[in-house]
């Protein structure tokens, strides 16, 4: 036994080697969200009128909370209503595209309730809105969830009690490779057309309508260099000048 | 053949009844269409009234939802819905299980189409 060493006598005794406590969240690179709506889009108007807004976009997230979402998260917006009888009306659904810069930053929600399908366009900034809970993460293949409005009625429903699901890490968000039926033809636009880019349908249309369809590609649009706009830069000073703020 | 998708309600949009009303409900070879909008524009939005032809006869109609996207924080339907009205107001049917947005609570005239609404978006 370990107790006794090789001659007879007894062994002095060792202690345990100590375990070693590595704080695996401290060693990893702090993950980085900047909202798209900071970043300030391609033209000719005074850097000014940016950094104004961003100053008041900064000013009212101090106050209220505006949770790191993509498009494809299920919410639930609380909002005070004038019109309504209990003055908080609860809408929950899929974000499917976001738009807007600045202030106007806006967020469209999708459900569908009792088979009728409802989408409400919602500005991030409004003061009406009083909160944004996330209740499911998770990025879908496309920006652009558009196509769910002829997708079949079962992938735009979300239960509206819905818990909120725990996130385990906070690393990654996780990426929803759903391929969605649709329902059949005509749709309100062509996705099968390569202008979309749609990754996220499940195609059930005959070869040949497929390959027509790519009669419509503008494979030259990828190589045209007046169409890039790189960000990099610009992101890396928002985000600098943004989590500056927001921790004072 | 159908054409393409209508937004907002005008003269000649196809759009769907949503109370229990008998007129509303019973199939029939044609469907329910708008001939005119007491609007001054001929364009009906929410909360606007139009005359609808159901099953051969006129009757008036208040517009609960379109399809065409209207001012932020309100709600954009996938159908064009249509409660069922008489001429004073007086809803036809009893019951409303479609959600109707809260702006119709704005106006007064609406308060009995609304009270037999069950949800409000």
């Amino acid at each position: 036994s370990y107790r006794v060493s090789s001659d007879g006598k007894p062994a002095k005794f060792q202690p345990p080697p100590k375990p070693v406590i590595t704080d695996k969240q401290k060693g990893r690179e702090e993950r980085r969200f900047l909202s798209p709506e900071f970043i300030p889009p391609r033209g000719r108007t005074d850097p000014l009128k940016f950094y104004i807004e961003r100053k008041d976009m900064i000013q009212r997230r101090k106050v209220f909370n505006i949770p790191e979402f993509y498009v494809g998260h299920i919410l639930a917006v609380t909002t005070a209503d004038p019109h309504a009888s209990e003055k908080m009306t609860r809408f929950v659904g899929i974000c499917t595209q976001r738009g807007g810069k600045g202030l106007g930053a806006t967020f469209v929600l999708r459900n569908v309730i009792e088979d009728q399908g409802v989408e409400i366009c919602y500005e991030l900034y409004n003061p009406r809105i009083q909160a944004i809970e996330v209740l499911k993460l998770e990025k879908r293949l496309d920006d652009n969830l558009m196509y769910l409005r002829d997708a079949l009625p079962e992938y735009s429903t979300f239960d509206v009690n819905m818990k909120p699901v725990s996130r385990l890490d906070h690393e990654e968000v996780p990426v929803n490779k759903l391929q969605v039926r649709m329902k059949p033809k005509p749709w309100s636009k062509r996705w099968e057309r390569p202008k979309y880019n749609i990754k996220g349908i499940k195609f059930e249309l005959p070869e040949g309508k497929m390959k027509a369809a790519q009669k419509w590609s503008q494979p030259w649009l990828e190589f045209d260099m007046l169409r890039e706009y790189d960000t990099s830069k610009i992101e890396e000073k928002i985000w600098k000048e943004v989590s500056e703020e927001l921790r004072k | 053949s159908i054409t393409g998708a209508c937004r907002a309600i005008q003269k000649l949009t196809r759009v769907r009844v949503v109370d229990n009303s008998a007129l509303g409900n019973t199939p029939y070879h044609r469907p329910p269409k708008c001939i005119h909008v007491y609007n001054k524009t001929g364009v009906g939005k929410v909360g606007d009234t139009i005359l609808l032809a159901i099953k051969g006869e006129k009757k008036k109609a208040l517009i609960v939802g379109h399809k065409m996207p209207g001012p932020p924080m309100t709600p954009r339907f996938d159908s064009n819905n249509v409660v069922l009205i008489e001429d004073n107001g007086n809803p036809v049917g009893t019951r409303i299980k479609t959600p109707i947005p809260h702006i119709l609570q704005q106006r007064g005239e609406f308060s009995k189409v609304l009270a037999i609404g069950r949800n409000f978006v």
